[in-house]
């Protein structure tokens, strides 16, 4: 691969720059990841396509489907009530593979706020929601969502009464959390796919609210 | 780190790179197919000191886990390791010329 004439652009389609990856210096980690999935499978534990499939899969995971889930709740008070129950098991009942997490669905309403955090690491409902953003796994996000929420959620846009409780959740390896946020209001008539365009990331980890419409 | 303080959230984001997405899956595989646990993991990630996470990316991190792991449960030895990582380094100067 020439690496010459990439130094203009660093940022990739979808606006973020672009990490070292085939065309920089080869790094002692790097290395350690080529070793280990070659030793891998030369002994039989990993295929190839084993490798790529998981990629495949954890690619295609992504917040839009957090956001039907939300959508459907908002919309089928049955289906909510065994979210907010078993939310992996109403998850896997919409047809995501959402793995062997246990799920939990916290639910944000007039006088509650709830956001998630893994204070340990990274803990997040990736197999819903795809791989965290980088900020989650920051230390300052670990260290502050517990100290100072309303800090924080403020750096977020978010400012929130000061009669609104705020229940922050320490997810675990074991037990990843995911918020449902507030319907927003002017929302009577839309259905769940519209209401489903409302549903961000961040609402779903409660550093954010669902989106206001725009037409209201 | 739950609860230290520290200055404001880095918003800036990256697309993952493709060893940072095999990194990923080498670990939930080898975690699907019981060659490790996520406690085995976090022991790892843990015993590496708080510097670690000032020194090294979080998939640097992940991979040095895992390794420790596969290492630990006999999968392959660090002689088997070193060897590998240093015909790796002769391949090519990159990423994607290292590949074999």
């Amino acid at each position: 691969m020439p690496h010459d004439h990439h130094d203009h652009d660093h940022l990739s389609p979808s606006g973020h720059p672009y990490r070292q990856d085939n065309d920089a210096p080869l790094t002692y980690f790097q290395r350690m990841e080529i070793a280990v999935r070659e030793l891998l499978i030369e002994k039989g534990h990993l295929t190839p396509a084993e490798i790529a499939t998981q990629i495949d899969a954890m690619d295609a995971r992504s917040p839009a489907n957090g956001a039907a889930v939300v959508a459907r709740a908002w919309t089928d008070p049955e289906f909510k009530a065994r979210l907010m129950d078993n939310a992996g098991d109403a998850t896997r009942e919409m047809g995501f593979d959402i793995g062997p997490l246990h799920l939990v669905a916290v639910e944000n309403t007039a006088d509650t706020h709830n956001m998630i955090v893994c204070t340990l690491c990274s803990c997040y409902p990736r197999n819903l929601l795809g791989l965290p953003p980088d900020w989650y796994k920051t230390r300052a996000y670990r260290s502050r969502a517990v100290r100072e929420p309303r800090a924080v959620l403020r750096e977020f846009g978010v400012e929130l009464p000061q009669t609104t409780q705020i229940r922050v959740h320490d997810s675990t390896a074991d037990m990843r959390y995911i918020v449902l946020p507030a319907r927003p209001e002017g929302t009577d008539g839309m259905d769940a796919a519209a209401l489903a365009r409302l549903v961000t990331r961040d609402s779903m980890i409660g550093t954010g609210l669902a989106l206001v419409p725009e037409n209201t | 780190m739950g609860g230290h303080s520290a200055g404001p959230i880095p918003m800036e984001s990256h697309d993952f790179a493709l060893w940072e997405k095999r990194v990923d899956a080498l670990m939930v595989l080898c975690g699907a197919k019981g060659l490790f646990t996520v406690d085995g993991l976090r022991r790892a990630l843990e015993d590496m000191g708080e510097d670690a996470f000032e020194k090294y990316s979080y998939y640097d991190r992940w991979i040095a886990a895992t390794n420790q792991n596969l290492v630990e449960a006999g999968v392959y030895s660090l002689e088997e390791l070193g060897q590998r990582m240093e015909e790796i380094a002769k391949r090519g100067p990159t990423y994607g010329e290292a590949q074999e």
